[in-house]
């Protein structure tokens, strides 16, 4: 433990080992909050927030809980910060909070969420603990906001709708939108297209993998010496 | 020199998927026929359009997936595939509902899921439930058959209206659109008016809406044709338009001034086309004996409660993608008994 290795954590969190296109973790949010860009991107930053914040207290007091009762603990410091961020986005991003609705306070039933406590943060220290849930998060948030981009831009035709909930008045103009012409596929924006969206994004990751390790495979028969040495 | 080792049986019938599926294209032709005879030409620009972006698009596939394409093309399932959709969408549907929906049927459905003898689902009805849920208006819009109207659409007036819109011909789509029998049925009873009052309208005919009717019949030839050739089984279709009889007529029996008559339910809307060429599709279908009956059954119950029930007025193509998921369970508990075996428990 005394090197740790920031950087795979990072990438870990945010390709290799990410939670919705890999682990498949969290998937209630979202299928259910994801029928628009700012939407998913405001659930995402609102779980990577928790997770951050959990992850780094369940790693400064892996030491004094016992295993029997790990998992009650953690899930009181998980709801906890929850409801601080509840709280929080109740007062600072009052209509994004009335839009997410029940899926604010459902942040603490996220399997992410216990999973990395379980799994990293009561086993790591602090420090590669916050790195994790930074990462994780992240990771998660950007599926959340893909896909919320994909579907409402097919659902509906627009992309970036109600970005003002999130950014501000500046961002009252950034919603781009293809016109009153364009019908929408309502079946995007209903829970199927929310299925279909995701089984293309995690179809999209696996190519690019595949690629990778192609491409990977031809540089050590193109370098045989280098490998041998890897 | 080689010799080919196979498995039994070694007996081979003539009974290639080219041969199938030409057999139940050939079975749809009466029906197709008559729809066009009711409906215009807008039914033979819909197919036209559906099978060719149906071939296009399993060409590309299979490209994609580094086949072949050209055996599969040749197979026809995707023009059948095609076809079928084709038939239960309006006919004057502008064209990109149609493109879409025929794609969709072949590229995620059918293809993704590794093609013909794979997909879980009935290509043609999940692309159908695609356009009605997110195209509900213009998917409800149906023709009113020119025995009603007084008018046949003629093919240069199809065009115009199915890649132009219906302002194209100078019309709105009320102008030349109605509500479908089953539609019209159920707008009535949500009023609460009596079935002998509602037939006092002049689109019923003696069984269900004038001209509807008799487009079942056709394709009632062809289904008996393709069980006469033994390309279905006739347990599916029996089953399902047995239940949906029986059903019907319980609750006909019990009030028959809000439930509509039993050979109404037969007579409207996709059941005769659904009982012969969509419920008994052999990929997502049961496949045992005792299987299709139950699996026929089933369909045809689900079919009465989403007409009378549910949110949609015909209920074909969700019966037959619920009873898709149901079918490899169905199949589990049904396999018949192997020969010899005793009492059931070592089958």
């Amino acid at each position: 433990m005394a090197d740790i290795d920031y950087k795979r954590i990072t990438l870990d969190g945010l390709w290799h080992n990410n939670q919705a296109l890999v682990a498949l973790l969290g998937l209630c949010p979202l299928m259910a909050v994801t029928n628009t860009a700012v939407n998913g991107l405001g659930l995402g930053l609102a779980t990577t927030a928790v997770l951050l914040m959990s992850n780094v207290t369940v790693s400064g007091i892996r030491h004094w809980v016992r295993a029997e009762v790990r998992l009650p603990v953690f899930v009181m410091i998980i709801a906890s910060f929850v409801t601080s961020v509840e709280l929080m986005m109740n007062a600072w991003f009052h209509e994004l909070y009335r839009i997410l609705g029940i899926f604010i306070p459902l942040i603490v039933t996220n399997c992410t969420i216990i999973g990395r406590a379980e799994a990293f943060a009561s086993r790591n220290p602090v420090g590669a603990s916050a790195v994790d849930g930074l990462a994780m998060g992240l990771g998660s948030t950007a599926v959340l906001a893909t896909l919320g981009a994909m579907r409402e831009f097919i659902g509906q035709g627009t992309l970036l709708a109600g970005a003002h909930l999130l950014f501000g008045d500046v961002a009252r103009g950034w919603e781009f939108s293809l016109g009153d012409n364009y019908q929408g596929l309502l079946l995007a924006i209903l829970p199927p297209g929310a299925f279909m969206g995701l089984g293309f994004l995690i179809a999209t990751k696996n190519i690019l993998n595949k690629r990778a390790s192609r491409s990977a495979q031809k540089a050590a028969q193109s370098m045989p010496a280098q490998a041998a040495e890897a | 020199m080689q010799f080919p080792v196979t498995s039994s049986p070694h007996l081979q019938g003539g009974n290639h998927v080219q041969r199938v599926m030409g057999l139940v294209l050939l079975a749809l032709l009466p029906g197709t026929t008559a729809l066009w005879w009711y409906f215009g030409w807008g039914v033979v620009l819909n197919i036209a359009i559906a099978d060719l972006t149906a071939v296009v698009s399993e060409w590309l596939v299979l490209r994609l997936r580094g086949r072949d394409p050209r055996a599969t093309v040749a197979d026809l399932s995707a023009l059948l595939t095609a076809w079928l959709l084709a038939l239960a969408l309006p006919p004057l549907l502008p064209w990109w509902q149609t493109v879409l929906g025929s794609a969709f049927a072949i590229i995620i459905v059918k293809q993704l899921f590794g093609g013909l003898g794979f997909n879980p689902f009935n290509p043609a009805m999940a692309a159908y439930a695609l356009l009605l849920i997110s195209f509900p208006a213009d998917m409800t819009h149906w023709l009113t058959p020119a025995i009603l109207s007084g008018h046949s659409v003629t093919l240069p007036e199809a065009w115009q209206a199915i890649f132009h819109g219906p302002a194209a011909l100078g019309q709105t789509w009320d102008a030349v659109t109605g509500a479908t029998p089953l539609d019209h049925m159920r707008t009535e009873l949500s009023q609460n008016h009596m079935i002998s009052e509602i037939r006092q309208s002049l689109v019923w005919g003696d069984f269900g809406g004038r001209g509807w009717e008799w487009v079942g019949n056709w394709f009632l030839l062809g289904g008996l044709f393709l069980i006469w050739h033994g390309v279905i089984s006739w347990r599916i279709p029996f089953g399902m338009l047995t239940a949906l009889l029986f059903v019907a007529g319980v609750f006909w029996a019990i009030d028959a001034q809000t439930h509509p008559f039993p050979a109404f339910h037969l007579f409207s809307g996709g059941a005769i086309l659904g009982a012969f060429f969509i419920a008994t599709d052999p990929v997502t279908a049961s496949t045992t004996p005792r299987g299709q009956l139950i699996y026929g059954a089933m369909i045809g119950v689900l079919v009465f409660i989403i007409r009378s029930w549910g949110g949609y007025p015909d209920a074909v193509a969700f019966s037959v993608l619920l009873m898709n998921m149901a079918a490899p369970t169905i199949d589990y508990y049904t396999q018949p008994q192997v020969f010899g075996a005793k009492d059931g428990n070592d089958g």
